[in-house]
């Protein structure tokens, strides 16, 4: 086994890892709101979205490539550079998760791959018109339209039930909840898994094992389905917690809007090309079904946390891709990577440590918001 | 402008997106409307969730019903049929 073949190893590995933290941060894209309504058991709905996340990854391959190109000189990408955008990404990722933000995996892994590849190369290395149309003005613009659909859609909805008995009209909408949900699911296996698949794929073709413009090969699909999936299962709780009850007190009319909303942006969306964040999109939909329903309690000071979280996603994975890249360069090779690894693994090890501490769980999630992610406020002792 | 947003997508994309996205929820509460209405709440049975249709506005409200839930499923289908197709 030649050295090159161990840094392809790591790289694979924290690539399934990224798609991972994927797979578990946007749990609560699609089931949040079923969560919070008592349309699906939180158990249930975690099973149900991981089942239709690995469905979707097989669905659609057209995403895959662009994740990459477009964004960067692939020319110019090496396996390190990869593999440092990767560590952005992840870190970020888990951050965020702990503080229960949904914040972009998307951005995470772009904003690491664009802050390694400046490290590496310098500026002429980045197509910024690509990252400003194909990633930042799509981002600014989702989050308002699916949020603008899923008013429309909750005025309508309540507007055309108002004479139906409230007892009738909450368990009709939990069973189209659950079905909306579903679709945001299976979109969202279409979508997020391919970005990982494009990432490997773009190491094994730095790596000089594909050629470019090569389709992934099915062990990459496979693998890349199967790390979301089960990522999905495990389920980002504090995220799902904070969409589901932090955002907007929500009821099932308004999650069907919400989910309907989501799935229908995103579809067309990905129709027309653009990957788009579907974390996003969903907080934008929720945000929205909030505001479409007379009377409804929006929390405008959890969304605006959330809105800076996203315009310092890019910056911040960037930055520590750029520093990751540094790192491992400066040490050089395989044991720079290495090194690099070992150090990702153990700052995962401490998030998931410090989350035990305050964990939030499927038995907790749907606790009354009282203006923290974590239920009841544990009296954290201060690590020594 | 045009070279930095997709001019023609972004329209489609807000036109279509209104019509599935709050569009088809509609369609959903018209059927549950049809299925269940006040006015002959008193004799309705609540215990048995809105397939009771016997609160419904009768024969009517159910074909009204189904004819809704038929749509609703029916784009559901073709948003699955399109992501398939479309890679």
């Amino acid at each position: 086994m030649s050295s090159n073949d161990v840094l392809l190893g790591l790289v694979v590995v924290t690539a399934l890892g990224f798609d991972f933290t994927n797979g578990f941060h946007d749990t609560g894209n699609a089931m949040a709101t079923s969560i919070a309504t008592g349309a699906l058991p939180p158990r249930i709905a975690v099973a149900l979205s991981g089942v239709l996340n690995l469905v979707g990854a097989f669905l659609s391959f057209s995403v895959a490539a662009t994740i990459a190109s477009g964004l960067v000189q692939t020319h110019l990408v090496t396996l390190t550079v990869v593999f440092a955008g990767l560590v952005g990404g992840i870190l970020w990722n888990l951050a965020t998760w702990y503080f229960g933000i949904p914040s972009s995996s998307s951005h995470a892994l772009i904003g690491g791959v664009v802050g390694s590849t400046l490290a590496a190369a310098g500026g002429h290395a980045i197509q910024w018109h690509g990252l400003v149309s194909k990633v930042i003005l799509p981002a600014i613009l989702s989050p308002v339209i699916a949020g603008g659909i899923a008013v429309v859609g909750t005025y309508l909805v309540y507007r055309l039930t108002n004479n139906v008995v409230e007892r009738v009209r909450g368990r009709g909408f939990r069973i189209g909840q659950i079905g909306s949900a579903s679709m945001v699911s299976l979109a969202h296996g279409t979508n997020d898994a391919q970005k990982t698949m494009g990432i490997i794929t773009l190491a094994l073709i730095a790596n000089g094992s594909l050629t470019s413009g090569t389709k992934a090969p099915a062990w990459v699909i496979v693998s890349c389905a199967v790390a979301i999936s089960l990522g999905t299962y495990i389920g980002g709780w504090r995220v799902i917690r904070a969409l589901g009850k932090g955002l907007v007190e929500i009821e099932s009319p308004q999650g069907m809007a919400a989910e309907s909303s989501s799935a229908a942006v995103i579809l067309l969306s990905s129709n027309f090309g653009y990957s788009l964040s579907t974390t996003h999109v969903a907080t934008g939909s929720i945000l929205g079904s909030g505001v479409g329903k007379k009377g409804a309690e929006v929390r405008w000071n959890v969304a605006g946390r959330m809105a800076t979280a996203w315009v310092l996603t890019l910056p911040s994975a960037g930055v520590v891709g750029a520093l990751a890249y540094f790192a491992a360069h400066g040490m050089g090779g395989v044991t720079g990577v290495a090194v690099i690894f070992v150090v990702l693994v153990a700052c995962a090890a401490g998030f998931f440590l410090k989350s035990r501490q305050g964990a939030v769980t499927a038995k907790n999630v749907n606790t009354e918001w009282t203006g923290s992610v974590v239920p009841v406020p544990a009296p954290a002792p201060i690590p020594a | 402008m045009s070279q930095w947003i997709n001019l023609t997508a972004l329209w489609k994309i807000i036109v279509i997106g209104l019509l599935a996205g709050a569009g088809l929820p509609a369609l959903f509460a018209i059927g549950l409307r049809a299925l269940n209405t006040r006015p002959q709440a008193a004799s309705a049975p609540e215990g048995d969730g809105q397939v009771a249709a016997v609160s419904g506005g009768g024969v009517l409200g159910m074909a009204a019903a189904v004819l809704c839930f038929a749509v609703v499923l029916a784009a559901i289908g073709w948003g699955i049929y399109s992501i398939v197709h479309n890679s």
